[in-house]
């Protein structure tokens, strides 16, 4: 009797603590400002200080942010950190969760839908005063829900990328330089070799993508309601990449034992690629006697066409301070700020009076920057990762599928996410 | 045997132990109960409650506005029909596969081991059995990278492989399933019976696939780092085995391969028991490999349950989805523990073990000689 009794109590103690640590912990959630701060369109304001969330490529993309941010804390009198995140979708979730989140950070196209659907974002996109000079593929990538969200930090499209040496070994001049789909094939076969193949890029609809536009596919039809993966022309798109896959005159990067179509472009394997401009700095620090030229993709039965990759600086909607947070952003946004970040570690700037500088200062990727013009953005719904995932798992096995069925799958999968 | 001794009579009640002790035991057990309550028991209350509810990832999981949707993020991962089920599916295949080949190779590996350096006339025992036991302390993500290298296209492992004349496949690139493989070489492609319906989004073919290649690399990943840990488990075990049983079997002439499959093995069942069920659990929570080597790839067949229920939760916001994934492993890994007790379970021995055992007709007469 006794003993149950003391069982009892005990039972009750756990209980109890639980009962009060779970209470402690949900507590621990602040319950924030509420989106009340974007419904009535004011921003909060305070004295606190900010907190800037970023992932960088590298040491030179830390500093310069630090140098950015810094600067413009000395000018507003707000103090600002800027620290970098080892995983920034997990990091920024915790903040989200916990009611405390970094005031200021890089958002991928990934990540926005389900960030904006929860309320944890700020779209302030509306209240910038300069719009009209970002590129409007980019504040479309941003633009959720009818609301342009953040501001486009940089960009990046896909350009051929051509080996030198081995072009003009294969008896290649300028005039060769594919400008069609025809063009590609030919130089492909050219450049095959007993040691590499003519073109190697990744199995991915972050590559195989730009095919697709090219032969006039998209994704979903003009108002974004319908997925159109099944198109004719998505599945023209397809077959030529698998055309040029089981020819032997290109191969993904995978098959060549490569991470990605830079690794197999650094390593010879492949003399040409299909990469976006940040295979600059691959090739600097990892391959620098690999001399290269970067070329507009070739156009296909639908015209020019590239995908375009993007981030911008997203302010959370939790933020004590979001005033200064938009002040930054204007800041690091700027004409001046973004070329001084393109010097510093390579990117191409969202706005479009700092194009003709960028070209001057970097003719020799000017193709990635005139690219924007045909380039579209990669999905951004809720679930479009998965989608798209999905989809590249298949397409490691494209030269033993039909592309009608990997694209069904594909407009299912699809299909079934759009609102 | 209830004769009343008066200790045995006191023994018996503990409410009169001195009220001092159980306040000082008490107070030596609370830190531990604070910490595991805090970082175990709350956690998991609250993942329950995020499994059940559509939490979208902003703010307290018990705020008012968070609803309670019963079982759909369940429903939706048996059920959906959609992406979320199949990559559910895909996941537990390739998890199940894992189990199939990490525990049994595991456990075999870590026994054998166990008895070579429990050997008396072995020289360096110590040597051996830290260099056994070294993978186990080292890292699993240190260990994870190792092993991309190793087992690159032109790395060590194929290079090695090259010497014997093989051509080794590029590992972690390849996504081919090796029983598919294997049936592939002898001719025999996927039965419509098979690749007609499916399970979770994954057809019954597929599900055959066995582990990719890919995953293969991870397989011999956890055998090597694992059964060091085993190792130790069974010489301890070893260690406490009397030799007295051993001289006798010695003595009824028993040789020594049956010395240990009749005697040594079936006295080894409790550790046999703890071995199996914590390789079982471990291989079916694998992360870490998976984490920081191939996120998931190649075309999926090193995704696992754990490793879904992050990124549903973290890159897809779908934190119900996630959660709900981590409460079926849990229900998954409970079950198998259930079943491999009740199988390891002790037995009266049947007639036709025990036939093993009788003296056969001729040694009985040796024995009357």
């Amino acid at each position: 009797m006794q003993r149950r009794i003391r069982r009892l109590m005990a039972f009750g103690a756990i209980a109890t603590v639980t009962g009060l640590a779970l209470t402690a912990c949900g507590s621990g959630f602040s319950e924030g400002g509420g989106d009340g701060a974007s419904s009535d369109g004011a921003l909060t304001s305070s004295d606190d200080s900010l907190t800037v969330l970023i992932a960088s490529s590298g040491d030179a993309e830390a500093a310069a942010v630090r140098d950015a941010v810094a600067s413009w804390s000395g000018d507003s009198g707000t103090d600002a950190e800027v620290s970098v995140a080892s995983d920034l979708p997990q990091q920024l979730s915790q903040g989200f969760a916990s009611g405390s989140p970094a005031d200021v950070f890089y958002l991928s196209t990934d990540a926005l839908a389900g960030f904006a659907e929860n309320g944890s974002l700020l779209a302030y996109g509306d209240q910038l005063s300069e719009t009209d000079d970002f590129f409007p593929t980019l504040v479309d990538s941003f633009t959720y829900d009818d609301q342009f969200y953040c501001a486009p930090k940089d960009f990046s499209t896909l350009g051929l990328v051509i080996n030198e040496q081995m072009w003009q070994e294969a008896g290649l001049t300028d005039a060769d330089v594919p400008t069609d789909w025809d063009g590609l094939s030919d130089v492909a076969a050219k450049l095959t070799t007993a040691d590499h193949v003519g073109l190697a890029f990744g199995a991915e609809y972050a590559r195989v993508g730009a095919f697709m536009a090219e032969a006039g596919g998209s994704l979903t039809n003009e108002d974004g309601t319908e997925a159109t993966v099944d198109s004719d022309e998505n599945v023209e798109g397809l077959t030529y990449v698998k055309d040029l896959i089981t020819s032997g005159d290109a191969a993904f990067a995978a098959d060549l034992g490569a991470g990605w179509g830079g690794e197999a472009f650094g390593t010879g394997k492949a003399a040409m690629t299909v990469e976006g401009n940040w295979i600059a700095g691959a090739m600097n620090a990892d391959y620098p006697d690999v001399d290269y030229r970067v070329a507009e993709m070739p156009a296909g039965p639908g015209g020019q066409g590239t995908l375009q990759f993007t981030n911008c600086w997203g302010i959370a909607a939790d933020s004590p301070n979001q005033q200064a947070a938009l002040e930054l952003v204007e800041q690091l946004v700027s004409t001046d700020q973004q070329l001084a970040f393109a010097d510093a570690f390579g990117v191409m700037p969202s706005v479009q009076s700092a194009a003709d500088q960028w070209k001057t200062d970097n003719p020799d990727s000017a193709a990635f920057l005139d690219s924007a013009d045909f380039a579209v953005g990669v999905p951004t719904q809720q679930g479009a990762a998965d989608v798209i995932a999905d989809f590249n798992s298949q397409l490691e096995g494209l030269s033993s599928a039909e592309p009608a069925d990997l694209l069904e799958s594909f407009q299912s999968n699809y299909a079934a996410i759009l609102p | 045997m209830s004769t009343t001794s008066p200790r045995v009579g006191r023994r018996a009640r503990p409410g009169t132990a001195s009220r001092g002790e159980a306040t000082s035991g008490w107070l030596f057990v609370t830190p531990t109960i604070v910490i595991l309550g805090l970082f175990l028991l709350v956690p998991m209350v609250m993942a329950l409650w995020v499994s059940v509810s559509d939490w979208s990832g902003r703010g307290s999981p018990f705020s008012a506005s968070v609803g309670f949707v019963g079982l759909q993020n369940y429903d939706d991962l048996v059920n959906g029909g959609g992406l979320a089920a199949r990559d559910f599916g895909i996941s537990l295949r390739n998890n199940a596969w894992y189990v199939v080949f990490v525990v049994p190779i595991q456990t075999a590996v870590s026994l054998f081991l166990a008895v070579l350096v429990n050997r008396q006339v072995l020289r360096g025992r110590g040597f051996f059995r830290t260099a056994f036991y070294f993978p186990s302390v080292t890292s699993s993500v240190a260990i994870t990278v190792v092993w991309l290298f190793l087992f690159t296209q032109t790395g060590a492992v194929n290079r090695a492989l090259s010497w014997l004349g093989i051509e080794g496949p590029a590992w972690f690139q390849d996504p081919s399933g090796v029983v598919h493989a294997a049936l592939g070489a002898i001719g025999v492609t996927g039965p419509a019976f098979l690749t007609d319906h499916d399970l979770l989004g994954v057809s019954w073919w597929d599900w055959f696939a066995g582990p990719s290649v890919a995953m293969s690399a991870f397989v011999l990943m956890a055998v090597f780092t694992t059964s060091g840990t085993f190792m130790l488990l069974f010489v301890a075990a070893l260690q406490n085995l009397g030799g007295d049983v051993q001289e006798a079997a010695m003595m009824d002439g028993a040789n020594a391969w049956q010395r240990f499959w009749r005697v040594t093995l079936p006295q080894l069942r409790p550790t046999l028991f703890t071995v199996l069920t914590l390789g079982l659990i471990g291989t079916w929570q694998v992360f870490d490999q998976i984490y920081t080597g191939t996120q998931g790839g190649p075309a999926k067949t090193t995704l696992t349950p754990s490793y879904l229920s992050y990124t549903s939760a973290f890159a897809g916001q779908d934190w119900g989805r996630g959660a709900a994934i981590a409460f079926v492993l849990f229900a998954i890994i409970v079950v198998l523990t259930i079943v491999q007790r009740a199988v390891l379970r002790e037995r009266p021995v049947s007639r036709r073990r025990m036939s093993l055992y009788e003296p056969t007709a001729s040694t009985r007469k040796e024995a009357r000689r």
